[in-house]
């Protein structure tokens, strides 16, 4: 957990009060929407459709309980009672009055949180593993990274106004669960041959309406380089990236009409510039950032205690440990997962009494931490493994241990036409209905690991390109369609889906995707190939041959 | 999409002129009497391109009280006026799903 000091706390503060008095002017008339938006834009503040929603950012998907009791705090008191996780490590609160929010920011700030890089055309809230720092397949924590380069872009003169916003993630194991080839930069640190720990830079990925994967630019850059490079590639994309057309404004049309290579050498020739320069990163530094993350001060603990022996032979238990604990780093704890997706529920949602009950059971069993994934879905990150079987009723009393984890119902979902004005279709209850047909788990676990990613619109906030079933919502003569893709994934072996075929309507689109399934379970080789390898070996044309003749 | 607010104004039906309220973003409609309603059924209803350009540069001229504002289909059956479209008709009614805290966890 990293903890903030007195210059970060008289920062947020200033900005807080520089927001109040911005609020102030705008309720007042001294300044009009068009001065102010941009303003509100900076500290989160979007306007939906039934009201204004703050964004606030998380940092690595890092939650202390204490800063988890605030959202919840907030939700109640400001807003309807619950929050929604975001498929950016965000949580965003729907119903936020413009004239409560600078009381909300300071309350907020009280605890280190606030909502900038949360939207504006900046560096976002940098993004990672939420398992970072206990992944057994991890090289060293790339939270230390996540947050030097936090701490370098936030409200960095030159990068408040990019011709469109940057997003950046971070991943240091095997398996990628941060998504890095979907954002502008992923940054992934590995060993080279001499052994080295540095960072593999891809450039140019990106969903939306024109999505590609990120290119790697360079195999291997040295830790000390972290934020030159970063600059020199934000330089390049500030000086060359378009303004005049925002549909191509982010780096990933650059990368892809320069080409690679030539975007590569542009970044280099400016980084030579200034690679030995104030931006070569000291070790003292590095030192100084990670000595502000403490780590919990773990047992010597076993593997496999007899406690969890015993509580394996409950079947109910033990089908959740399979299903939502993974192993940790340290022997003797383990690493939970909290399931957002109830059956029929809104995906990613959580109520102000979950949260303080997690917040609570952070404390008691997790050292007062919890993560927050891409996926939707909550982490403690620290649990003994003696523990699982105290703490495994407490999760299901709150409705949040359902052993749904990477299964068919683990849906990610953006808000959709329900909240979001962007969207042309609604997300939520698609998912909803999904969730209701694909209830029992014991029918998940035969279809097996399967994500479905729902968007309600082209921006992708719902990351369907990479679901392995993928739904768009489109609009079509004032109806609500459905575009599917399949093969999509967002892993180390990340591809973008491909379109199954035309667009279906609202009313069908759960139908489709049942059909879909069941064509997967019909096609594979046996219950252990993947939906994603079937996709992979078979192509989408047996899964379009059987799912467009049935409708 | 192309937000409502971007989008070239082509009347083919009844229009209101809608926004949300500046304090706190609750959906509000220019009223028949002038000034801004809460009810879209006493709201103005205008029928042509240059009725709605007018309604909606009475709206904009307003400043503090309106944010975003565009205008929205609507139809009419008599003395009702209803949402015109599934964004509209959302903006009125709210989510179409129920609420994560009274979803009975």
């Amino acid at each position: 957990m990293y903890v903030y000091d007195d210059f970060d706390r008289t920062l947020l503060a200033e900005r807080v009060a520089e927001f109040r008095d911005q609020v102030a002017r705008r309720l007042s008339g001294q300044l009009t929407e068009d001065e102010f938006k941009p303003l509100r834009l900076m500290n989160g503040v979007y306007l939906q459709l039934h009201a204004y929603m703050l964004r606030i950012a998380i940092p690595y998907g890092t939650l202390s309980s204490l800063k988890l009791r605030k959202l919840a705090e907030i939700a109640r008191r400001y807003d309807r009672n619950y929050g929604h996780f975001t498929t950016r490590q965000n949580l965003q609160f729907n119903w936020i009055k413009l004239a409560d929010l600078p009381d909300v920011l300071a309350s907020l700030a009280q605890v280190g949180l606030h909502s900038m890089q949360t939207s504006g055309n900046v560096v976002r809230n940098i993004t990672t593993d939420q398992w970072a720092g206990v992944a057994p397949d991890e090289i060293e924590d790339p939270r230390i990274w996540a947050e030097i380069l936090r701490q370098h872009s936030t409200m960095h003169p030159e990068f408040t106004f990019l011709p469109r916003k940057f997003k950046i993630a971070f991943t240091a194991a095997k398996h990628d669960r941060a998504a890095v080839r979907i954002y502008d930069i992923g940054l992934r640190l590995h060993k080279n041959g001499a052994g080295e720990v540095g960072f593999e830079v891809m450039v140019g990925g990106g969903l939306g309406r024109t999505p590609y994967l990120g290119k790697t630019i360079r195999p291997f850059l040295p830790k000390r380089d972290l934020l030159s490079y970063v600059e020199a590639i934000l330089r390049v994309y500030n000086q060359y990236g378009r303004r005049d057309n925002i549909w191509k404004a982010r780096i990933k049309i650059l990368v892809h009409d320069l080409g690679v290579e030539k975007f590569a050498s542009e970044v280099e020739a400016e980084w030579q510039t200034m690679k030995d320069g104030a931006l070569a990163i000291d070790p003292a530094l590095v030192e100084e950032i990670a000595s502000r993350f403490h780590y919990p001060k773990y047992e010597k603990l076993a593997d496999h205690p007899p406690e969890l022996g015993k509580a394996m032979q409950d079947s109910a238990f033990a089908t959740w440990h399979r299903n939502a604990v993974s192993p940790h780093k340290m022997p003797g704890y383990a690493i939970v997962t909290l399931s957002l997706k109830p059956e029929g529920g809104p995906p990613g949602d959580a109520t102000a009494e979950q949260m303080d009950a997690i917040a609570d059971l952070a404390d008691r069993y997790s050292f007062g931490e919890i993560r927050v994934g891409h996926e939707q879905n909550l982490v403690l990150p620290h649990v003994a493994q003696r523990d699982l079987p105290a703490l495994w009723p407490q999760l299901e009393k709150i409705g949040v241990a359902r052993p749904n984890v990477g299964l068919v119902s683990d849906i990610i979902s953006c808000p959709g036409l329900d909240y979001c004005s962007l969207a042309n279709a609604r997300s939520i209850p698609v998912a909803q209905e999904l969730t209701r047909r694909f209830g029992d788990l014991d029918n998940q676990r035969r279809i097996g690991r399967l994500h479905i990613n729902i968007s309600g619109c082209i921006n992708a906030c719902g990351h369907h390109h990479v679901g392995h079933i993928g739904i768009l919502g489109v609009e079509k003569n004032g109806e609500e369609f459905y575009q599917i893709t399949l093969g999509g994934r967002a892993d180390e072996h990340a591809e973008l889906g491909t379109l199954l075929g035309p667009a279906v309507s609202y009313g069908e689109v759960a139908d489709v995707i049942e059909d879909v399934v069941a064509a997967y379970v019909e096609l594979r080789s046996g219950p252990h190939e993947l939906f994603i390898d079937t996709v992979k070996r078979i192509g989408v044309e047996p899964f379009k041959e059987r799912v467009y003749a049935a409708h | 999409m192309t937000a409502p607010t971007e989008q070239k104004i082509r009347v083919k039906g009844p229009v209101v002129v809608t926004a949300n309220r500046l304090a706190d973003g609750a959906v509000i409609y220019r009223a028949a009497v002038g000034g801004w309603t809460t009810r879209l059924d006493a709201a103005a209803v205008v029928s042509t391109t240059q009725e709605a350009i007018d309604l909606l540069a009475a709206a904009k001229r307003e400043g503090t009280t309106a944010v975003e504002a565009y205008v929205a289909p609507v139809a009419v059956a008599g003395e009702r006026i209803e949402p015109g479209n599934l964004r509209e008709r959302i903006r009125v009614a709210g989510p179409t799903i129920e609420l994560p805290a009274t979803f009975g966890i």
